[in-house]
């Protein structure tokens, strides 16, 4: 089942719908990079909030986009991580340490323009104002 | 909110109906013992707050007031079996007095203390004439105190408090983390405070639930200050693997509430304010 | 009350399918959401490592009582290559990275018994169990 990928902006927006198989997840991947690419996005969303169970593999494979997005320029989020899950993952070992993560679709855009903005202000240096 | 759950861990060993009816005793009586000492427990509980030089922008008649409410409020709580009728007093009460200047640690400290006198009052009252049941008692005991000491507290948008005191068994540990998981996504919660002050000490295995409750914390995109930490759980915490510098820590409660609003930008000016346009 | 259910698991959507009939299993059984979710995450793990080394086998899943306790039992079969020291890969740490790994340890800690079968060249079982007291 193919993931519908939104553009909004400089950001692009995955939202996961259902449950997903090894070769879905794979799909995604491939999908997400290749349009980061493609629009030079700044921003990758991934939100699973549909998703009832997070494993090994699903933890790998949004780990792998977060690390070839950020090659190619952009910065990923994962949001929605339901609670349950949450706490499975963790007794399972699964952290997703190195990946920013937000609440919601509303946190996670925060977050990036938060990001974006620093980086802005990073580029510019400081403003004689200050 | 989180809330209470109704169905308490039974024990291992003992036979789990018995034991439910037992703690379903004990919080009767506890009940009972609760509104029979109303009057003195809720002037000491008065007391101390004073003494604590807490709620001083209230005047002495006023927090007694407070105090008779949420006292009352308390005790239909825990017959009841729910706490969300104190968490939501809880809330309206530090909506309604912190804008007349009252801190939220002040808000925290007052239930805290609450928590403290009834427990030292059930100590008192069970110490006496219980000699030989004294091993199940004090079990029943502990099961009380911890139905008494866990609610998740919201004092302030977007932060969660998470007091816990007394014994936490690995049981325990988990329940909290999921009702804090839950808490966290249903106030969509920034920052958590987890003060463990009054946690005398944790094996491995709850130090494990600790750090995984961090964990999970962060991946609902939460960030945790664990006030409150002993030493001895320090030591704890590296020998099970820890790496403290990862773990923001702080030491009193009051100073990780007050760091938790600097993260949520209470106490200074939000960025979008200060950042001069380009 | 009894049920068992058999899952064969030749394709990646199998994968999917054991962890959803697990979880709807351990709910008829009455574990909590955050239970089902646990025992979803373990038969995940355990379904996919069945493909990745032996190609094709098969999950059953089954609930029982126990005197004043419910469980739900997993086993899973395959006549793969089998792994030949099971102690250590039972040992190795699932690292946080979620590298490459059998998923067993992480399976193991998730489930409350958990074990292991295998001889090399013929298959692997893994038969792991949850349980929860019964209240009244």
């Amino acid at each position: 089942m193919e993931v519908p990928i939104l553009k909004q902006g400089h950001y692009l927006i995955a939202s996961i719908q259902s449950a997903l198989t090894d070769a879905d997840l794979s799909q995604l991947r491939e999908a997400l990079i290749e349009r980061v690419g493609k629009y030079r996005s700044r921003g990758v969303i991934v939100d699973v909030t549909a998703l009832d169970v997070m494993d090994s593999f699903a933890v790998r494979t949004l780990r792998d986009i977060a690390h070839m997005a950020r090659l190619r320029g952009a910065e990923t989020v994962i949001v929605g991580i339901q609670p349950e899950v949450a706490f499975a993952m963790v007794q399972l070992g699964l952290t997703l340490k190195g990946v920013s993560t937000a609440l919601d679709l509303e946190e996670g855009l925060a977050f990036l323009d938060r990001q974006a903005r620093e980086r802005s202000e990073r580029v510019q240096g400081r403003n004689p104002r200050g | 909110m989180a809330a209470k759950g109704k169905d308490s861990p039974a024990p291992a060993q003992l036979d789990p109906q018995a034991t439910l009816e037992s703690t379903a005793m004990l919080l009767r009586e506890l009940v009972a013992h609760l509104r029979q000492n109303r009057t003195q427990l809720r002037e000491e509980w008065a007391r101390r707050i004073t003494r604590a030089q807490l709620l001083t922008a209230m005047t002495e008649e006023e927090i007694f007031a407070e105090a008779t409410s949420v006292y009352d409020n308390y005790v239909e709580a825990l017959e009841t079996g729910t706490f969300e009728a104190l968490q939501a007093y809880a809330r309206n009460l530090s909506e309604r007095i912190i804008p007349r200047g009252v801190e939220t640690h002040e808000v925290v400290g007052i239930v805290l203390l609450l928590r403290d006198v009834l427990a030292r009052s059930l100590f008192g009252k069970y110490h006496e004439g219980f000699v030989q049941e004294r091993e199940r008692i004090i079990r029943q005991q502990q099961e009380a105190i911890r139905e008494l000491s866990t609610p998740v507290l919201q004092v302030r948008e977007r932060l969660l408090i998470l007091p816990i005191i007394g014994v936490i068994d690995p049981q325990r540990a988990r329940q909290l983390t999921e009702q804090l998981l839950r808490a966290i996504r249903t106030n969509r919660a920034k920052v958590v405070v987890i003060d463990i002050t009054g946690v005398a000490a944790m094996d491995s295995n709850v130090a494990n639930h600790l750090v995984q409750t961090v964990e999970a914390s962060r991946l609902l995109g939460a960030t945790v200050i664990v006030t409150g930490l002993s030493p001895e759980i320090a030591q704890t915490l590296v020998t099970i693997g820890v790496d403290l510098s990862e773990m923001a820590t702080v030491g009193d409660l009051q100073g990780g509430i007050e760091e938790a609003e600097r993260l949520l930008g209470y106490k200074v000016l939000p960025l979008e304010e200060v950042t001069p346009k380009a | 009350m009894a049920e068992e259910l058999l899952v064969p698991i030749t394709a990646d959507v199998d994968v999917v399918s054991a962890r959803q009939k697990g979880r709807e299993l351990a709910a008829e059984a009455g574990f909590s959401s955050g239970d089902q979710t646990v025992i979803a995450a373990a038969i995940s793990e355990i379904a996919r490592n069945i493909l990745m080394y032996a190609k094709r086998g098969e999950i059953t899943l089954r609930t029982v009582m126990n005197g004043d306790l419910d469980g739900v039992i997993v086993v899973a079969r395959d006549q793969g290559p089998g792994i030949p020291d099971v102690a250590r890969a039972l040992q190795d740490g699932y690292s946080t990275s979620g590298g490459l790994g059998l998923g067993l340890p992480g399976a193991r800690r998730l489930m409350d018994d958990f074990d292991v079968v295998s001889t090399p060249g013929k298959g692997t079982t893994v038969t792991m169990k949850k349980w929860r007291r019964r209240h009244a």
